[in-house]
């Protein structure tokens, strides 16, 4: 292959980087390989469990399945992004916590990032939009029922609105 | 990593079509859900890929001097969903492909990849063969106009020539004007599936909303291309607006489809599902017109 190696500049958690990539790698590869966002999970590698979906220009993308090459000026936002300056947690962190929807936590950080892009669209949804919106998130132990609760619980908190009673 | 042999990155239409005149051989990448996915099963392994992912003027909907609707290839399907000219005139290619796997995939696959796949399941190609979409294709000796049946050749086949590449599906005004259409998915799951059998219909009343002055139904997952059924709409042209119309439309499917046995389901499982989700898509479909079943 020519080019094998190509220069891709773009922005990673609000800091723009550079980075010689191997043409062939995915954009999963990229993020855990050459800037150790681990959070950026492998799972199916084919698209269909969102362990490794990450917010690319505002939307969610399972980087499995998107080239690394791709990100050539893009705005790339992994989980790490949501760390605060002393190690805080996030209001949805917290909220997966407190709800109990981490039981492995291998699907957590591809949830938590759909979570964020439907809680930075600002507008509230009804359990079963909640339900659309997450559905490209596998989740093989907490049956998502507390994952749902969690986002609605934050939701609610950020519209500064009071949750309904179930 | 993938198994790329080469990657050749298009900037523009031209770009493309220079690249694919020059490597005959490569496979076209749009948004990649499709083609990565078949690279690592190994069904499109050591190829190289002209990637067309970056040519911004292929994404977009807009209406044109005749007031067709324009969908650029790339569009994604979430855009198409929350495009208002799609909202406004053809709401049910909105709903159609946002019924593609989760959102995650509806960000990143486009129309023109899941019409180029050339497969019987994709969800967008049952509505635009029901709406007698036009693909528009690109090469080197400028562009070629196809109605959409005529793209499909057979499964997994379209007729995407030498040098050419798709750049835009088009819903001419008299196709979509003063219409209303209903798709029904049938799938395992809510998500993340791949249709059992999927149908699109769309009708257009008569004034006084009593009669079916055009009805149009086509499938996916009942023959190896996306198919209209005609003699179902032959059967409800022109007559009363009906449950008894229904009942004969949706029966008469059965004349029309060529579904077959598979892991998913059995060709007479296919068969009683078309007739059911025909009778409520024109139902829904006639309660969107502002019509009422006698």
């Amino acid at each position: 292959m020519k080019d094998q190696y190509r220069l891709i500049e773009f922005n990673l958690n609000g800091k723009d980087v550079a980075c010689m990539v191997d043409t062939r790698a995915s954009l999963t590869d990229m993020l855990r390989n050459e800037y150790s966002m681990t959070s950026v999970k492998k799972g199916c590698e084919v698209g269909e469990c969102g362990a490794c979906n990450v917010i690319i220009d505002g939307e969610c993308y399972n980087s499995c399945i998107y080239l690394a090459v791709w990100a050539r000026g893009k705005k790339i936002r992994t989980l790490e992004s949501l760390l605060g300056p002393n190690g805080e947690l996030s209001d949805i962190q917290q909220a997966f916590i407190d709800e109990s929807a981490v039981q492995c936590g291998f699907c957590t950080p591809g949830f938590i990032m759909s979570a964020l892009a439907i809680l930075e669209s600002g507008k509230e949804y009804t359990d079963d939009e909640l339900r659309k919106l997450l559905s490209g998130n596998l989740c093989r132990c907490t049956g998502y029922e507390n994952i749902l609760r969690a986002v609605k619980k934050t939701m609610y908190k950020r519209l500064g609105k009071e949750m309904p009673t179930e | 990593m993938y198994d790329i042999k080469e990657l050749y990155e298009a900037k523009s239409v031209e770009d493309a079509i220079r690249l694919r005149v020059e490597h005959p051989e490569a496979h076209v990448i749009a948004g990649g859900s499709d083609v990565l996915v078949q690279m690592r099963e190994g069904r499109r392994a050591g190829v190289e890929l002209i990637s067309i992912y970056g040519i911004f003027d292929l994404r977009g909907v807009s209406l044109d001097e005749n007031e067709a609707i324009r969908i650029g290839s790339l569009t994604s399907f979430s855009h198409i969903t929350r495009h208002p000219i799609i909202q406004k005139y053809i709401n049910v290619l909105g709903e159609a492909v946002d019924t593609v796997g989760g959102p995650q995939i509806r960000n990143i696959a486009t129309i023109g990849g899941n019409t180029c796949n050339g497969v019987t399941s994709a969800d967008s190609a049952s509505t635009l063969h029901a709406w007698e979409a036009i693909v528009e294709l690109t090469g080197p000796d400028g562009i070629r106009l196809i109605p959409i049946k005529e793209f499909y050749i057979k499964a997994s086949t379209v007729d995407i020539r030498p040098g050419e590449i798709q750049t835009a599906i088009i819903i001419p005004k008299e196709s979509y004007d003063n219409t209303c259409g209903c798709y029904i998915k049938y799938a395992m799951r809510n998500a993340m599936d791949i249709a059992t059998l999927g149908c699109s219909v769309n009708v257009r009343l008569s004034p006084d909303k009593k009669t079916f002055e055009r009805v149009r139904i086509a499938y996916g997952v009942a023959g190896p291309v996306p198919l209209r059924a005609l003699s179902a709409e032959a059967a409800a042209n022109g007559k009363p607006v009906s449950m008894e119309t229904a009942e004969t439309f949706s029966k008469t499917v059965i004349d029309d489809i060529k579904p077959r046995d598979s892991w998913r389901a059995s060709k007479a499982f296919r068969q009683h599902v078309a007739v059911e989700i025909a009778k409520r898509a024109i139902i829904e479909a006639v309660k969107r017109c502002g019509g009422e079943m006698a």
